[in-house]
Protein backbone atom coordinates (compact mmCIF):
# COMPACT_ATOMS: atom_id res chain seq x y z
CA UNK A 1 0.00 0.00 0.00
CA UNK A 2 1.12 3.55 -0.72
CA UNK A 3 2.61 4.99 2.52
CA UNK A 4 0.25 7.98 2.48
CA UNK A 5 -2.77 5.75 1.99
CA UNK A 6 -1.60 3.63 4.88
CA UNK A 7 -1.05 6.68 7.07
CA UNK A 8 -4.57 7.90 6.30
CA UNK A 9 -6.04 4.51 7.08
CA UNK A 10 -4.21 4.42 10.42
CA UNK A 11 -5.33 7.94 11.29
CA UNK A 12 -8.93 7.05 10.45
CA UNK A 13 -8.68 3.93 12.61
CA UNK A 14 -7.35 6.06 15.45
CA UNK A 15 -9.76 9.03 15.22
CA UNK A 16 -12.84 7.56 13.55
CA UNK A 17 -14.43 8.00 10.15
CA UNK A 18 -17.11 10.59 10.89
CA UNK A 19 -17.12 14.11 9.55
CA UNK A 20 -16.13 15.53 12.94
CA UNK A 21 -12.93 13.47 12.80
CA UNK A 22 -11.77 15.21 9.64
CA UNK A 23 -9.62 17.94 11.19
CA UNK A 24 -7.50 15.61 13.37
CA UNK A 25 -6.92 13.41 10.31
CA UNK A 26 -5.87 16.35 8.15
CA UNK A 27 -3.57 17.49 10.95
CA UNK A 28 -2.09 14.02 11.23
CA UNK A 29 -1.23 13.95 7.53
CA UNK A 30 0.31 17.43 7.68
CA UNK A 31 2.40 16.43 10.69
CA UNK A 32 3.92 13.54 8.72
CA UNK A 33 3.96 14.87 5.19
CA UNK A 34 4.22 18.62 5.95
CA UNK A 35 1.43 19.31 3.48
CA UNK A 36 -1.76 17.94 1.94
CA UNK A 37 -1.32 16.84 -1.65
CA UNK A 38 -4.30 16.39 -3.93
CA UNK A 39 -3.65 12.68 -3.63
CA UNK A 40 -3.85 12.84 0.21
CA UNK A 41 -7.07 14.81 0.07
CA UNK A 42 -8.81 12.42 -2.32
CA UNK A 43 -7.58 9.47 -0.27
CA UNK A 44 -9.02 11.03 2.89
CA UNK A 45 -12.29 11.65 1.06
CA UNK A 46 -12.38 7.99 0.01
CA UNK A 47 -11.54 6.72 3.49
CA UNK A 48 -14.21 8.89 5.16
CA UNK A 49 -16.72 8.54 2.33
CA UNK A 50 -16.97 12.30 1.85
CA UNK A 51 -17.05 14.34 -1.36
CA UNK A 52 -13.46 15.33 -2.22
CA UNK A 53 -14.61 18.94 -2.56
CA UNK A 54 -15.69 18.95 1.10
CA UNK A 55 -12.27 17.73 2.21
CA UNK A 56 -10.58 20.29 -0.03
CA UNK A 57 -12.86 23.04 1.29
CA UNK A 58 -12.02 22.28 4.90
CA UNK A 59 -8.32 21.67 4.26
CA UNK A 60 -7.77 24.96 2.46
CA UNK A 61 -9.57 27.02 5.10
CA UNK A 62 -6.88 26.66 7.76
CA UNK A 63 -3.55 28.43 7.42
CA UNK A 64 -1.58 25.67 9.17
CA UNK A 65 -2.86 23.00 6.78
CA UNK A 66 -0.49 23.65 3.89
CA UNK A 67 -1.50 22.35 0.51
CA UNK A 68 1.69 22.88 -1.37
CA UNK A 69 4.93 21.05 -0.66
CA UNK A 70 6.74 22.49 2.34
CA UNK A 71 10.20 22.06 3.79
CA UNK A 72 11.05 19.74 6.66
CA UNK A 73 11.23 22.79 8.92
CA UNK A 74 8.53 25.40 8.45
CA UNK A 75 9.56 28.78 9.83
CA UNK A 76 6.60 31.03 10.58
CA UNK A 77 7.51 34.59 11.54
CA UNK A 78 4.75 36.64 13.17
CA UNK A 79 3.90 39.73 11.15
CA UNK A 80 1.11 41.18 13.30
CA UNK A 81 1.34 44.62 14.81
CA UNK A 82 3.63 44.29 17.84
CA UNK A 83 6.11 41.95 16.16
CA UNK A 84 6.02 44.21 13.15
CA UNK A 85 6.82 47.24 15.35
CA UNK A 86 9.63 45.43 17.11
CA UNK A 87 11.65 44.52 14.07
CA UNK A 88 9.99 41.64 12.24
CA UNK A 89 11.44 42.85 8.94
CA UNK A 90 15.03 42.55 10.19
CA UNK A 91 14.26 38.99 11.28
CA UNK A 92 12.88 38.09 7.86
CA UNK A 93 15.91 39.68 6.16
CA UNK A 94 18.32 37.74 8.37
CA UNK A 95 16.58 34.45 7.57
CA UNK A 96 16.34 35.21 3.85
CA UNK A 97 20.01 36.04 3.80
CA UNK A 98 20.99 32.88 5.60
CA UNK A 99 18.80 30.44 3.69
CA UNK A 100 19.07 32.26 0.34
CA UNK A 101 15.32 32.21 -0.21
CA UNK A 102 12.55 34.81 -0.08
CA UNK A 103 9.63 34.75 2.31
CA UNK A 104 7.07 32.30 0.94
CA UNK A 105 9.70 30.01 -0.58
CA UNK A 106 11.31 26.68 0.25
CA UNK A 107 15.03 25.94 0.05
CA UNK A 108 15.99 23.79 -2.97
CA UNK A 109 17.11 20.95 -0.66
CA UNK A 110 13.57 20.86 0.78
CA UNK A 111 14.71 21.52 4.33
CA UNK A 112 13.31 24.96 5.15
CA UNK A 113 10.22 26.97 4.24
CA UNK A 114 9.93 30.59 5.31
CA UNK A 115 6.44 31.96 5.89
CA UNK A 116 4.86 34.95 7.60
CA UNK A 117 1.92 34.32 9.86
CA UNK A 118 -0.65 36.17 11.91
CA UNK A 119 -0.44 36.83 15.66
CA UNK A 120 1.31 34.00 17.55
CA UNK A 121 0.31 35.39 20.94
CA UNK A 122 3.79 36.46 22.09
CA UNK A 123 3.31 40.21 21.70
CA UNK A 124 5.01 40.85 25.05
CA UNK A 125 8.09 39.03 23.78
CA UNK A 126 8.10 40.33 20.22
CA UNK A 127 9.32 39.54 17.64
CA UNK A 128 8.38 35.86 17.68
CA UNK A 129 8.51 32.90 15.33
CA UNK A 130 7.62 29.22 15.21
CA UNK A 131 9.85 26.55 13.69
CA UNK A 132 7.43 23.66 13.27
CA UNK A 133 5.88 23.59 16.76
CA UNK A 134 8.80 25.18 18.59
CA UNK A 135 8.42 28.81 19.68
CA UNK A 136 11.25 31.39 19.68
CA UNK A 137 10.76 34.87 21.11
CA UNK A 138 12.49 38.23 21.65
CA UNK A 139 14.37 37.65 18.44
CA UNK A 140 17.24 39.70 17.10
CA UNK A 141 19.04 39.05 13.81
CA UNK A 142 21.98 37.61 15.79
CA UNK A 143 19.72 35.33 17.82
CA UNK A 144 17.94 34.14 14.71
CA UNK A 145 21.25 33.29 13.02
CA UNK A 146 22.26 31.25 16.06
CA UNK A 147 18.95 29.38 16.15
CA UNK A 148 19.06 28.64 12.44
CA UNK A 149 22.61 27.38 12.56
CA UNK A 150 21.61 24.75 15.12
CA UNK A 151 18.88 23.64 12.71
CA UNK A 152 21.34 23.61 9.81
CA UNK A 153 23.63 21.40 11.91
CA UNK A 154 20.74 19.08 12.79
CA UNK A 155 19.97 18.80 9.12
CA UNK A 156 23.60 17.91 8.38
CA UNK A 157 23.58 15.18 11.02
CA UNK A 158 20.36 13.62 9.80
CA UNK A 159 21.75 13.61 6.24
CA UNK A 160 24.72 11.53 7.42
CA UNK A 161 22.45 8.81 8.72
CA UNK B 1 -15.50 60.99 34.57
CA UNK B 2 -12.77 61.52 37.16
CA UNK B 3 -9.42 59.84 37.11
CA UNK B 4 -9.01 59.35 40.82
CA UNK B 5 -9.58 55.64 40.48
CA UNK B 6 -6.28 53.95 41.22
CA UNK B 7 -4.87 50.94 39.46
CA UNK B 8 -5.37 47.97 41.76
CA UNK B 9 -3.34 44.85 41.29
CA UNK B 10 -5.10 41.63 42.17
CA UNK B 11 -3.76 38.12 42.55
CA UNK B 12 -6.46 35.51 42.09
CA UNK B 13 -5.96 33.83 38.75
CA UNK B 14 -2.37 32.69 39.18
CA UNK B 15 -2.61 32.01 42.91
CA UNK B 16 -1.79 28.40 43.66
CA UNK B 17 -4.25 25.75 42.63
CA UNK B 18 -3.15 23.03 45.08
CA UNK B 19 -6.62 22.75 46.56
CA UNK B 20 -8.40 22.01 43.29
CA UNK B 21 -9.40 18.53 44.45
CA UNK B 22 -11.16 20.01 47.46
CA UNK B 23 -12.86 22.72 45.38
CA UNK B 24 -14.05 20.10 42.91
CA UNK B 25 -15.32 17.52 45.38
CA UNK B 26 -17.10 20.15 47.48
CA UNK B 27 -18.79 21.89 44.60
CA UNK B 28 -20.09 18.85 42.75
CA UNK B 29 -22.01 18.06 45.94
CA UNK B 30 -23.85 21.38 45.74
CA UNK B 31 -27.16 21.62 43.87
CA UNK B 32 -26.97 22.97 40.35
CA UNK B 33 -29.29 25.89 41.13
CA UNK B 34 -27.15 27.01 44.06
CA UNK B 35 -24.01 27.13 41.89
CA UNK B 36 -25.83 29.08 39.18
CA UNK B 37 -27.08 31.57 41.76
CA UNK B 38 -23.56 31.94 43.10
CA UNK B 39 -22.31 32.80 39.62
CA UNK B 40 -25.19 35.16 38.91
CA UNK B 41 -24.66 37.06 42.13
CA UNK B 42 -20.94 37.41 41.40
CA UNK B 43 -21.91 39.26 38.20
CA UNK B 44 -19.05 37.59 36.34
CA UNK B 45 -19.12 38.44 32.65
CA UNK B 46 -17.34 36.54 29.91
CA UNK B 47 -13.66 37.38 29.75
CA UNK B 48 -13.38 36.55 26.06
CA UNK B 49 -14.43 40.08 25.23
CA UNK B 50 -18.14 39.98 24.50
CA UNK B 51 -19.00 40.14 28.20
CA UNK B 52 -22.04 37.86 28.33
CA UNK B 53 -23.07 37.07 31.94
CA UNK B 54 -21.56 33.67 32.73
CA UNK B 55 -24.21 32.64 35.25
CA UNK B 56 -26.96 33.21 32.72
CA UNK B 57 -25.07 31.21 30.10
CA UNK B 58 -24.83 28.21 32.43
CA UNK B 59 -28.45 28.62 33.48
CA UNK B 60 -29.75 28.54 29.91
CA UNK B 61 -27.79 25.39 29.11
CA UNK B 62 -28.89 23.78 32.36
CA UNK B 63 -32.52 24.43 31.42
CA UNK B 64 -32.10 22.96 27.92
CA UNK B 65 -33.45 19.43 27.82
CA UNK B 66 -31.13 16.92 26.18
CA UNK B 67 -29.36 13.68 27.00
CA UNK B 68 -26.09 14.95 25.59
CA UNK B 69 -24.55 18.31 26.40
CA UNK B 70 -21.05 19.72 26.11
CA UNK B 71 -18.71 22.05 27.96
CA UNK B 72 -16.14 23.76 25.78
CA UNK B 73 -13.19 25.84 26.85
CA UNK B 74 -12.36 28.36 24.16
CA UNK B 75 -8.56 28.52 23.97
CA UNK B 76 -8.40 29.84 20.43
CA UNK B 77 -6.67 32.96 21.63
CA UNK B 78 -6.01 34.81 18.39
CA UNK B 79 -6.77 38.49 18.96
CA UNK B 80 -3.63 40.52 18.27
CA UNK B 81 -2.17 41.63 21.57
CA UNK B 82 -3.63 38.85 23.72
CA UNK B 83 -1.59 36.12 25.35
CA UNK B 84 -3.15 35.53 28.77
CA UNK B 85 -5.03 32.29 28.07
CA UNK B 86 -1.84 30.42 27.24
CA UNK B 87 -0.37 31.56 30.54
CA UNK B 88 -3.43 30.35 32.46
CA UNK B 89 -3.37 26.95 30.77
CA UNK B 90 0.32 26.47 31.43
CA UNK B 91 0.44 27.84 34.99
CA UNK B 92 -2.90 26.87 36.55
CA UNK B 93 -4.47 24.23 34.27
CA UNK B 94 -6.29 22.50 37.13
CA UNK B 95 -8.38 25.59 37.80
CA UNK B 96 -9.71 25.46 34.25
CA UNK B 97 -10.28 21.69 34.31
CA UNK B 98 -12.05 21.92 37.67
CA UNK B 99 -14.29 24.72 36.41
CA UNK B 100 -15.18 22.66 33.33
CA UNK B 101 -16.15 19.67 35.46
CA UNK B 102 -18.24 21.83 37.81
CA UNK B 103 -19.95 23.31 34.75
CA UNK B 104 -20.59 19.76 33.52
CA UNK B 105 -22.22 18.99 36.85
CA UNK B 106 -24.35 22.14 36.67
CA UNK B 107 -25.67 21.65 33.14
CA UNK B 108 -25.59 17.86 33.00
CA UNK B 109 -22.71 17.33 30.57
CA UNK B 110 -20.28 14.43 30.65
CA UNK B 111 -17.86 15.62 28.01
CA UNK B 112 -15.66 18.65 27.80
CA UNK B 113 -13.31 19.93 25.12
CA UNK B 114 -10.51 22.42 25.14
CA UNK B 115 -10.25 23.99 21.69
CA UNK B 116 -6.57 24.91 21.57
CA UNK B 117 -5.26 27.09 18.76
CA UNK B 118 -2.74 25.44 16.43
CA UNK B 119 -0.10 28.01 17.36
CA UNK B 120 -0.11 26.65 20.93
CA UNK B 121 0.58 23.04 19.90
CA UNK B 122 3.56 23.02 22.26
CA UNK B 123 1.22 23.30 25.28
CA UNK B 124 -0.32 19.93 24.48
CA UNK B 125 1.99 17.45 26.31
CA UNK B 126 1.81 19.28 29.65
CA UNK B 127 -1.91 19.89 29.34
CA UNK B 128 -2.58 16.25 28.50
CA UNK B 129 -0.60 15.25 31.59
CA UNK B 130 -2.79 17.52 33.71
CA UNK B 131 -5.93 16.08 32.11
CA UNK B 132 -4.91 12.48 32.92
CA UNK B 133 -4.22 13.41 36.53
CA UNK B 134 -7.52 15.23 36.66
CA UNK B 135 -9.52 12.35 35.18
CA UNK B 136 -7.84 9.96 37.59
CA UNK B 137 -9.16 12.00 40.49
CA UNK B 138 -12.62 12.25 38.89
CA UNK B 139 -12.75 8.46 38.84
CA UNK B 140 -11.81 8.35 42.51
CA UNK B 141 -14.73 10.55 43.47
CA UNK B 142 -17.07 8.83 40.99
CA UNK B 143 -17.48 11.85 38.77
CA UNK B 144 -18.24 10.92 35.18
CA UNK B 145 -16.57 13.70 33.20
CA UNK B 146 -14.04 13.43 30.37
CA UNK B 147 -11.94 16.21 28.87
CA UNK B 148 -10.22 16.16 25.48
CA UNK B 149 -8.08 18.65 23.63
CA UNK B 150 -9.19 19.59 20.14
CA UNK B 151 -6.47 21.27 18.11
CA UNK B 152 -7.18 24.20 15.84
CA UNK B 153 -5.09 24.78 12.72
CA UNK B 154 -4.49 28.49 12.42
CA UNK B 155 -7.73 30.41 11.94
CA UNK B 156 -8.55 33.53 13.96
CA UNK B 157 -12.25 33.26 13.14
CA UNK B 158 -12.51 29.97 15.02
CA UNK B 159 -12.45 31.99 18.25
CA UNK B 160 -16.01 32.96 17.33
CA UNK B 161 -18.03 30.35 19.18
CA UNK B 162 -20.18 29.04 16.34
CA UNK B 163 -17.22 28.98 13.93
CA UNK B 164 -15.43 26.96 16.59
CA UNK B 165 -18.24 24.38 16.62
CA UNK B 166 -18.12 24.15 12.83
CA UNK B 167 -14.38 23.60 12.99
CA UNK B 168 -14.79 20.84 15.60
CA UNK B 169 -17.37 19.22 13.35
CA UNK B 170 -14.75 18.98 10.59
CA UNK B 171 -15.91 21.90 8.50
CA UNK B 172 -14.63 25.28 7.42
CA UNK B 173 -14.67 27.65 10.38
CA UNK B 174 -17.59 29.72 9.16
CA UNK B 175 -19.80 31.34 11.80
CA UNK B 176 -23.45 30.28 11.98
CA UNK B 177 -26.48 32.50 12.11
CA UNK B 178 -27.67 33.26 15.63
CA UNK B 179 -30.18 32.32 16.98
CA UNK B 180 -30.15 29.47 17.77
CA UNK B 181 -27.59 30.14 20.47
CA UNK B 182 -25.06 27.59 21.76
CA UNK B 183 -27.04 27.12 24.99
CA UNK B 184 -29.64 25.21 22.96
CA UNK B 185 -27.83 24.36 19.71
CA UNK B 186 -24.04 24.23 19.99
CA UNK B 187 -21.46 21.58 19.17
CA UNK B 188 -23.11 18.75 17.17
CA UNK B 189 -26.40 20.58 17.61
CA UNK B 190 -26.41 19.89 21.35
CA UNK B 191 -26.76 22.36 24.24
CA UNK B 192 -23.27 23.67 24.89
CA UNK B 193 -21.60 26.01 27.35
CA UNK B 194 -18.61 27.64 25.71
CA UNK B 195 -16.45 29.83 27.92
CA UNK B 196 -13.15 31.58 27.51
CA UNK B 197 -10.19 30.13 29.47
CA UNK B 198 -10.04 33.12 31.81
CA UNK B 199 -13.78 33.07 32.49
CA UNK B 200 -13.49 29.46 33.66
CA UNK B 201 -10.52 30.34 35.86
CA UNK B 202 -12.60 33.11 37.50
CA UNK B 203 -15.43 30.68 38.25
CA UNK B 204 -12.87 28.63 40.19
CA UNK B 205 -12.18 31.69 42.35
CA UNK B 206 -15.91 32.22 42.86
CA UNK B 207 -16.60 28.60 43.78
CA UNK B 208 -13.66 28.61 46.16
CA UNK B 209 -14.18 31.90 47.99
CA UNK B 210 -17.83 32.67 47.28
CA UNK B 211 -19.38 35.28 45.02
CA UNK B 212 -18.81 38.17 47.39
CA UNK B 213 -15.01 38.14 47.23
CA UNK B 214 -15.30 38.54 43.46
CA UNK B 215 -18.21 40.99 43.47
CA UNK B 216 -16.38 43.29 45.90
CA UNK B 217 -13.74 43.95 43.25
CA UNK B 218 -14.32 46.32 40.36
CA UNK B 219 -17.11 48.81 39.81
CA UNK B 220 -20.80 48.69 39.00
CA UNK B 221 -21.51 46.58 35.88
CA UNK B 222 -17.86 45.54 35.75
CA UNK B 223 -17.27 43.33 38.74
CA UNK B 224 -14.15 41.43 39.59
CA UNK B 225 -10.67 41.45 38.16
CA UNK B 226 -9.37 40.81 34.67
CA UNK B 227 -6.10 39.79 33.12
CA UNK B 228 -4.56 42.40 30.86
CA UNK B 229 -2.08 41.53 28.17
CA UNK B 230 0.20 44.56 27.91
CA UNK B 231 2.44 45.01 24.88
CA UNK B 232 3.81 47.55 22.45
CA UNK B 233 5.76 50.63 23.56
CA UNK B 234 5.94 49.88 27.25
CA UNK B 235 8.88 49.30 29.56
CA UNK B 236 7.05 46.41 31.19
CA UNK B 237 5.20 44.21 28.74
CA UNK B 238 3.47 41.20 30.27
CA UNK B 239 0.32 39.90 31.92
CA UNK B 240 -1.27 41.77 34.82
CA UNK B 241 -4.39 41.07 36.83
CA UNK B 242 -6.17 44.33 37.64
CA UNK B 243 -9.49 45.38 39.08
CA UNK B 244 -11.95 46.45 36.41
CA UNK B 245 -13.07 50.05 36.16
CA UNK B 246 -9.67 51.74 36.03
CA UNK B 247 -9.22 54.86 33.96
CA UNK B 248 -7.01 54.57 30.93
CA UNK B 249 -5.00 57.57 32.20
CA UNK B 250 -4.01 55.62 35.31
CA UNK B 251 -3.18 52.64 33.16
CA UNK B 252 -0.90 54.71 30.94
CA UNK B 253 0.75 56.29 34.02
CA UNK B 254 1.69 52.81 35.13
CA UNK B 255 2.55 51.14 31.84
CA UNK B 256 3.37 53.93 29.39
CA UNK B 257 6.90 54.95 28.39
CA UNK B 258 6.23 58.64 29.03
CA UNK B 259 5.47 59.29 25.36
CA UNK B 260 2.27 57.29 24.82
CA UNK B 261 0.34 58.62 21.85
CA UNK B 262 -2.50 56.12 21.77
CA UNK B 263 -3.64 52.82 23.27
CA UNK B 264 -5.42 50.07 21.39
CA UNK B 265 -7.95 48.59 23.81
CA UNK B 266 -9.29 45.14 22.98
CA UNK B 267 -6.95 44.16 20.17
CA UNK B 268 -7.28 44.84 16.46
CA UNK B 269 -11.04 44.43 16.73
CA UNK B 270 -11.18 46.93 19.61
CA UNK B 271 -10.82 50.68 19.82
CA UNK B 272 -7.89 53.02 19.50
CA UNK B 273 -7.92 55.72 22.17
CA UNK B 274 -5.82 58.85 21.52
CA UNK B 275 -3.96 60.63 24.33
CA UNK B 276 -6.52 63.43 24.67
CA UNK B 277 -9.16 60.91 25.69
CA UNK B 278 -7.19 58.79 28.16
CA UNK B 279 -8.73 60.42 31.23
CA UNK B 280 -12.34 60.06 30.10
CA UNK B 281 -11.97 56.41 29.18
CA UNK B 282 -12.68 53.69 31.70
CA UNK B 283 -11.90 50.04 31.17
CA UNK B 284 -14.90 47.87 31.88
CA UNK B 285 -18.13 46.66 30.37
CA UNK B 286 -20.24 49.80 30.64
CA UNK B 287 -17.84 52.67 30.14
CA UNK B 288 -17.77 54.64 26.96
CA UNK B 289 -15.32 52.07 25.73
CA UNK B 290 -15.62 48.50 26.73
CA UNK B 291 -13.15 45.69 26.44
CA UNK B 292 -15.00 44.54 23.37
CA UNK B 293 -13.05 42.26 21.14
CA UNK B 294 -14.05 39.21 19.25
CA UNK B 295 -12.27 36.20 20.69
CA UNK B 296 -10.41 37.60 23.67
CA UNK B 297 -10.58 40.64 25.90
CA UNK B 298 -7.83 42.37 27.79
CA UNK B 299 -5.46 43.29 25.01
CA UNK B 300 -3.74 46.62 25.68
CA UNK B 301 -1.27 47.77 23.03
CA UNK B 302 0.57 51.02 23.60
CA UNK B 303 1.93 53.19 20.81
CA UNK B 304 4.37 56.06 21.33
CA UNK B 305 4.85 59.09 19.13
CA UNK B 306 7.41 57.35 16.92
CA UNK B 307 4.67 55.13 15.47
CA UNK B 308 2.77 55.85 12.29
CA UNK B 309 -0.92 55.21 12.80
CA UNK B 310 -1.24 54.58 9.08
CA UNK B 311 1.10 51.60 9.42
CA UNK B 312 -0.87 50.38 12.41
CA UNK B 313 -4.18 50.49 10.54
CA UNK B 314 -2.58 48.97 7.44
CA UNK B 315 -1.34 46.08 9.58
CA UNK B 316 -4.77 45.51 11.18
CA UNK B 317 -6.57 45.56 7.83
CA UNK B 318 -4.09 43.15 6.32
CA UNK B 319 -4.84 40.89 9.29
CA UNK B 320 -8.62 41.11 8.84
CA UNK B 321 -8.41 40.66 5.10
CA UNK B 322 -6.56 37.38 5.61
CA UNK B 323 -8.62 36.16 8.53
CA UNK B 324 -12.09 37.00 7.17
CA UNK B 325 -13.72 33.63 6.50
CA UNK B 326 -15.09 34.90 3.20
CA UNK B 327 -18.60 33.67 3.86
CA UNK B 328 -20.47 37.00 3.85
CA UNK B 329 -19.91 39.74 1.30
CA UNK B 330 -19.74 42.80 3.62
CA UNK B 331 -16.75 41.36 5.48
CA UNK B 332 -14.99 39.60 2.59
CA UNK B 333 -15.15 42.54 0.20
CA UNK B 334 -15.25 45.23 2.87
CA UNK B 335 -11.90 44.27 4.41
CA UNK B 336 -10.24 44.22 0.97
CA UNK B 337 -11.69 47.56 -0.04
CA UNK B 338 -10.82 49.32 3.22
CA UNK B 339 -7.22 48.18 2.83
CA UNK B 340 -7.07 49.19 -0.83
CA UNK B 341 -8.78 52.48 0.01
CA UNK B 342 -6.38 53.72 2.68
CA UNK B 343 -3.41 52.81 0.48
CA UNK B 344 -4.93 54.79 -2.41
CA UNK B 345 -5.44 57.84 -0.18
CA UNK B 346 -1.89 57.57 1.11
CA UNK B 347 -0.49 57.43 -2.43
CA UNK B 348 -2.61 60.43 -3.40
CA UNK B 349 -4.68 58.48 -5.94
CA UNK B 350 -7.80 59.35 -3.98
CA UNK B 351 -8.53 62.61 -2.19
CA UNK B 352 -9.00 63.00 1.55
CA UNK B 353 -12.80 62.92 1.29
CA UNK B 354 -12.51 59.33 0.17
CA UNK B 355 -11.76 58.50 3.81
CA UNK B 356 -15.34 59.50 4.67
CA UNK B 357 -16.63 57.04 2.10
CA UNK B 358 -14.48 54.36 3.65
CA UNK B 359 -15.88 55.25 7.08
CA UNK B 360 -19.37 54.70 5.70
CA UNK B 361 -18.28 51.36 4.29
CA UNK B 362 -16.94 50.36 7.71
CA UNK B 363 -20.25 51.42 9.25
CA UNK B 364 -22.15 49.32 6.71
CA UNK B 365 -20.02 46.33 7.66
CA UNK B 366 -20.90 46.93 11.30
CA UNK B 367 -24.59 46.56 10.47
CA UNK B 368 -24.48 43.88 7.81
CA UNK B 369 -21.63 41.48 8.52
CA UNK B 370 -22.71 38.12 9.83
CA UNK B 371 -20.43 37.84 12.84
CA UNK B 372 -18.32 39.85 15.24
CA UNK B 373 -15.25 39.86 13.00
CA UNK B 374 -16.78 41.89 10.19
CA UNK B 375 -18.85 43.96 12.59
CA UNK B 376 -15.88 45.01 14.67
CA UNK B 377 -13.53 46.10 11.89
CA UNK B 378 -15.26 49.48 12.10
CA UNK B 379 -14.13 49.86 15.73
CA UNK B 380 -10.45 50.21 14.99
CA UNK B 381 -10.94 51.65 11.52
CA UNK B 382 -13.15 54.54 12.58
CA UNK B 383 -11.31 55.31 15.81
CA UNK B 384 -7.97 55.50 13.98
CA UNK B 385 -9.21 57.46 10.95
CA UNK B 386 -11.18 59.91 13.09
CA UNK B 387 -8.35 60.63 15.49
CA UNK B 388 -5.38 60.48 13.15
CA UNK B 389 -6.83 61.66 9.87
CA UNK B 390 -3.77 63.68 8.89
CA UNK B 391 -1.53 60.63 9.31
CA UNK B 392 -3.75 58.74 6.87
CA UNK B 393 -3.30 61.41 4.19
CA UNK B 394 0.28 62.72 4.47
Amino acid sequence: MNPVTELIKNLADQHGRSRHNLLPILQGVVEQEKYLSEFSMTEIARELDLPAAEVYGTATFYSFLEHKKMGKYIIRVCKTITCSMKGKNQIILAIEDMLKINAGETTPDGNFSLLQTNCLGFCHKAPAMLINNEIYTELTPEKVREILSTYLKKKGESNDN
Amino acid sequence: MTTNYQLKRVDFIFKNENDWEEVLSKNIERPSQELINELISSELKGRGGAGFPTGLKWKLSAEAVDEIKYVICNADEGEPGTFKDREILSRVPFKVLTAMAVCGHVIGAKEGYIYLRGEYFFLQPELNKAISEFEYYCKEINLDFKIKIFMGSGAYICGEETALFESMEGKRGEPRNKPPYPSSYGYMGKPTVINNVETLAHTFTIFKYGAKRFYDLGVQYSRGSKLFSVSGDTPKPGIYELELGMSLADFVDEFGDGDTKAVQVGGASGFLVPRKRFSETAIGFQGKLTGISLPTGGSMMLFNSSRSMFNVLDNYLEFFREESCGQCTPCRVGCQQLLKGIKAVKRGEKNAQYLDKLMRLAETMQYTAKCGLGQSVANSFSSIVENFREEMIY
